[in-house]
């Protein structure tokens, strides 16, 4: 996969300009690198979801059962009811065209039918067919089509190349929320048994084992021992973190992916760092469980009722263990299901107490009723209360900037707490160019269960905008260091980096934290989490 | 060539005609028949989408966070971008719709030499809609002056606004002898063709365009051309027009003399546009108040939100877990909740919760 995908220069000669047909009458072309592959019938069927069967994309025949036009049009019609975002978006886009060169996709392939208007008007095209009079009146005139089997397999397709990361809704003058629609269209998708493997198959195994990544417990714990080892030979401390532990003061959900692959694996390592520090300073008890190990749920790519069934470990692990309440380790899409959903899904935690900050008595008002705390407001607590004792200039060798994370910028809106913890324990940061951080930030372009190998070329092109931003800064001030908040880009950004701007790597925030972080009785540190050396150390690494 | 707003075009042209054609023979339909009819489909029609929309559930709070949200009390919160109060989210709605503050935002993507991405501040779509909707409602809300009598002193006031700027600026060059030029007619306009010259020019924008978005533009050019033609080219007897006016508001229908038939296809355009519009795009108007990523509350993990539909689903428990996994747990030091028996116990998959 990897060796077909197009050279950096050759990617970036981009047509933004239309084909002469109207879209309708393109047709959709499924192109190797630009899809990922089918979901794995044994997944689908472990959830009990419909149509399970092995099926290929690039095939005539996708296997659908007999009456799946009626599956669609019912599934369409009891959703309208279920969803007003989806009703309202479906009558009111004006197709003023503020979204279309908003979104990273269309930026990175020049492809019309990734604007998100587009990509809305796919669905919209046949809602007015079967749902509005002037639809059924005026047929093409008034932008309806029937559903066909090429009009689904070119929703597919599309519906796979947005990253539900919203940055559409924030120009739309109507709020229409591309993400939304896909979320939705993703859903009726589903009915069909039209999902794609690197979503269905971590949804299957987080279901079983807690986790998207199938650790089971015992191996869960073996990997978090190899942490504790490698932080041992760094620091000369032996961490010692709980897992499942009853009336702990607070549980610790993380995404699994930080369990697993660098550079995530420094992040858990932080937090582990994090964790004793404060259990030896000021007796904070944490636990980890291995039944709710994943704090992503990529059961939100495939259907609000997946994203519930998923979700629903935590507040029932919760339960069990009775923390008073749970703090939420770097994550992005994760902190959208927390943030807009879990409570709503899943609650009410009325068995948790209102999160306080036991060491600084800080009550955390904004996550009184889900009772869920993001380490970037816990550890921005902690610093402005000088609780954690920093010596910053362990990072000096990294100049830093950050990426805001789509889900919690758009779908929460933390931006300045994860900003303040780095330039707390970064002495070098600078910002990307205003249009694409914050609220404007652009994807990773590999979100929404993207990420896998097999479509390398539409996660280039759609990280094209962010490497670019990332390009700017590393070359006006020597940017090194790309800090991110979730699990996601820690997965996909060095891939992109490696791509369009060799020579910046990726960290999560809480490795620099623990970088700096002097713990209790450590050894002089000669290397940060990586086992590279620090700033000044470089004569007595060997 | 576009057979879009060809088609449109075309359609507006033959509306035009029966008019023309249509109204000298049959005055009270035109005059009297259809704009009732107009009015009463774009009543039923406005009310019953919106208690369509209304009807659908609401079963997560998804607001768009475009700002920095409330957390600890040192962080400031970007209170209208990310309301966590209902003065916030209404100030965030006042803003969207009186001064279309996400259309502010917007930026044009341009690749530069070097592969450099860069997005500069894009302002005549914000500019241009913004000029053409309060053009429109300025010579909607003067036009008030024909249906009340006595003229209320709020719409003379309006007109005299609205006629002051253009009276200063071309009442030498401009000598028609009138008493002024209304700038929201020729506003709205300029502006309804800005956005449709926008929607041919644009190749990304042409690609995106339906009839449906042609259409009621050069609806609305029709209606301003007609207008303008009216008031300043060819004579009409206003006295006339007021007393239909007044008939038709007062249900005392009654059919003038001696109305010009440019006015009878001024009006028969607008009677288009208000049956036309409960079941175009053109309900943005109504839509906007009821999308949810921006009316909605974001203190979403202040306070829950209700899902009227929220159901049971099937999950996987802990029990069901552990009793899959408690042997290797147990090995591993875990704690588990159950002590292993001597005999292995049956795995059960699935349990309900
Ligand atoms: C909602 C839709 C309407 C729009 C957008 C519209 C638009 C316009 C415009 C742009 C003008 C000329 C500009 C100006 O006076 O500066 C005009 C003039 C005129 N309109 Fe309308 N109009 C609408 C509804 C109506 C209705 C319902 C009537 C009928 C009673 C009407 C009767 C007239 C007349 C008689 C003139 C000439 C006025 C004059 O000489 O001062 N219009 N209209
Ligand atoms: S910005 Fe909103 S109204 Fe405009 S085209 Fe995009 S979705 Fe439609
Ligand atoms: S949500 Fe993101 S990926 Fe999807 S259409 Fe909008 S901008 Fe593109």
């Amino acid at each position: 996969m990897a060796d077909e995908t197009p050279k950096a220069e050759e990617l970036i000669q981009i047509d933004h300009r239309p084909p002469a047909k109207q879209w309708m009458d393109v047709p959709v072309n499924i192109r190797k690198g630009m899809y990922c592959y089918a979901s794995n019938p044994k997944s689908v069927e472990y959830l009990g979801l419909p149509n399970a069967r092995p099926w290929n994309p690039i095939e005539e025949d996708w296997k659908l059962p007999e009456n799946w036009q009626q599956i669609l049009h019912e599934g369409f019609k009891e959703r309208l009811e279920k969803f007003r975002s989806i009703k309202v978006f479906m009558d009111i886009c004006v197709r003023c065209g503020a979204c279309a060169d908003k979104c990273h996709f269309f930026i990175g392939t020049g492809d019309p039918k990734n604007m998100p208007v587009l990509r809305a008007e796919l669905l919209r095209s046949v809602y007015r067919n079967d749902f509005t009079l002037m639809g059924k009146l005026l047929g093409r005139y008034a932008g309806a089509r029937p559903m066909t089997i090429d009009v689904l397999k070119e929703w597919w397709y599309y519906l796979f190349q947005c990253t539900e990361c919203r940055r559409c809704s924030v120009f739309c003058p109507y709020g229409i929320d591309t993400a939304e629609i896909t979320m939705f269209g993703r859903e009726l998708l589903n009915l069909l048994g039209l999902n794609i493997d690197w979503i269905a198959t971590p949804v299957a195994n987080c279901y079983r084992t807690g986790n998207h990544l199938g650790i089971q417990p015992h191996a869960f714990k073996d990997m978090i021992d190899f942490f504790c080892d490698d932080i041992e030979e760094i620091t000369g401390i032996r961490v010692e973190p709980n897992f499942n532990q009853k009336n702990a003061d607070i549980l610790f959900i993380t995404p699994s992916g930080d369990v697993f692959a660098d550079p995530g694996t420094y992040t858990a390592m932080g937090y582990l760092l994090l964790f004793h520090f404060l259990k030896e300073k000021y007796g904070l008890n944490v636990t980890w469980s291995t039944y709710a190990s994943e704090g992503g749920n990529f059961g939100s790519f495939t259907s609000h009722e997946t994203m519930k069934r998923l979700n629903a470990k935590m507040y029932l692990e919760a339960k069990r263990l009775k923390p008073k309440w749970i703090l939420g380790g770097e994550c992005g899409h994760m902190w959208r299901v927390i943030t807009q959903y879990m409570d709503t899904m899943n609650g009410p935690a009325d068995f948790m107490e209102a999160p306080v900050n036991p060491i600084t008595g800080t009550r955390f008002e904004n996550a009184k009723s889900t009772k869920m705390v993001h380490i970037a407001e816990f550890l921005a607590d902690l610093i402005k209360h000088g609780k954690l004792d920093l010596d910053p200039s362990r990072n000096d060798n990294k100049i830093v900037t950050f990426h805001d994370s789509c889900n919690p910028a758009r779908g929460m809106g933390m931006l300045d707490e994860p900003r303040y913890v780095i330039k707390s324990v970064a002495n070098h940061f600078f910002e990307m160019p205003a249009n694409t951080i914050r609220e404007q930030t652009f994807c990773c372009g590999s979100g929404s269960g993207l990420n896998a190998g097999e479509n390398m070329e539409e996660r280039m092109a759609g990280a094209l905008p962010r490497s670019n931003a990332v390009k700017y800064v590393h070359e006006k001030h020597g940017v090194n260091m790309l800090a991110c908040v979730c699990a996601i880009d820690r997965a996909a950004l060095p891939a992109a980096m490696d791509y369009w701007v060799p020579g910046v790597d990726v960290t999560g925030m809480t490795e620099l934290v623990a970088n700096a972080l002097i713990m209790p009785g450590e050894q002089e540190r000669t290397t940060d989490l990586r086992g590279e050396p620090l700033p000044g150390m470089e004569e007595a690494d060997e | 060539m576009n057979k879009f707003y060809m088609s449109s075009l075309l359609a507006i042209f033959a509306l035009a005609l029966i008019a023309w054609v249509g109204a000298p023979a049959l005055p009270w339909l035109f005059g009297i028949v259809l704009p009732y009819l107009a009015v009463a489909v774009f009543v039923v029609g406005f009310v019953r989408r919106v208690m369509g929309w209304s009807r659908s559930a609401v079963p997560f709070a998804i607001p768009t966070t475009g700002g920095q949200q409330r957390s600890l009390p040192w962080i400031k919160q970007a209170k209208f971008d990310n309301p966590s109060s209902k003065t916030g989210v209404f100030v965030r709605m006042a803003l969207e719709i009186l001064t279309f503050r996400s259309l502010f935002r917007n930026t044009r993507m341009k690749m530069n030499e070097g592969n450099r991405l860069s997005y500069h501040l894009e302002i005549f779509l914000w500019l241009g809609a913004l000029a053409f909707h309060y053009a429109f409602l300025v010579t909607l809300l003067r036009h008030m002056r024909f249906f009340l009598e006595p003229v209320p002193g709020a719409i003379q006031m309006l007109e005299a606004v609205d006629g002051f700027f253009r009276l200063e600026i071309l009442y030498d060059s401009v000598q028609f002898g009138l008493p002024g030029v209304y700038m929201s007619g020729l506003v709205l306009l300029a502006a309804a063709a800005y956005l449709f010259l926008r929607r041919l020019f644009i190749a990304n924008m042409r690609y995106i365009s339906l009839p449906s978005d042609y259409f009621p533009l050069l609806l609305i050019m029709g209606i301003a051309f007609t207008g303008i033609l009216m008031r300043y080219f060819t004579k009409v007897d206003i006295a006339a027009i007021k007393q239909l006016a007044m008939g038709l508001v007062t249900f005392q229908p009654s059919i003038p003399a001696a109305i010009s038939p440019v006015f009878y296809i001024h009006l028969f355009f607008v009677s288009v546009l208000l049956a036309y519009f409960p079941f175009s795009k053109l309900m943005h108007l109504g839509g906007i108040f009821l999308s949810p990523t921006r009316n909605m509350l974001a203190n979403t993990r202040e306070v829950r939100h209700v899902n009227p539909w929220n159901y049971p689903v099937k999950v996987h428990t802990y029990e069901a877990y552990e009793n899959e996994f408690r042997e290797k747990m147990v090995e591993a030091g875990l704690p588990v909740d159950k002590m292993p028996e001597s005999a292995p116990e049956e795995m059960t998959e699935e349990e309900k919760e």
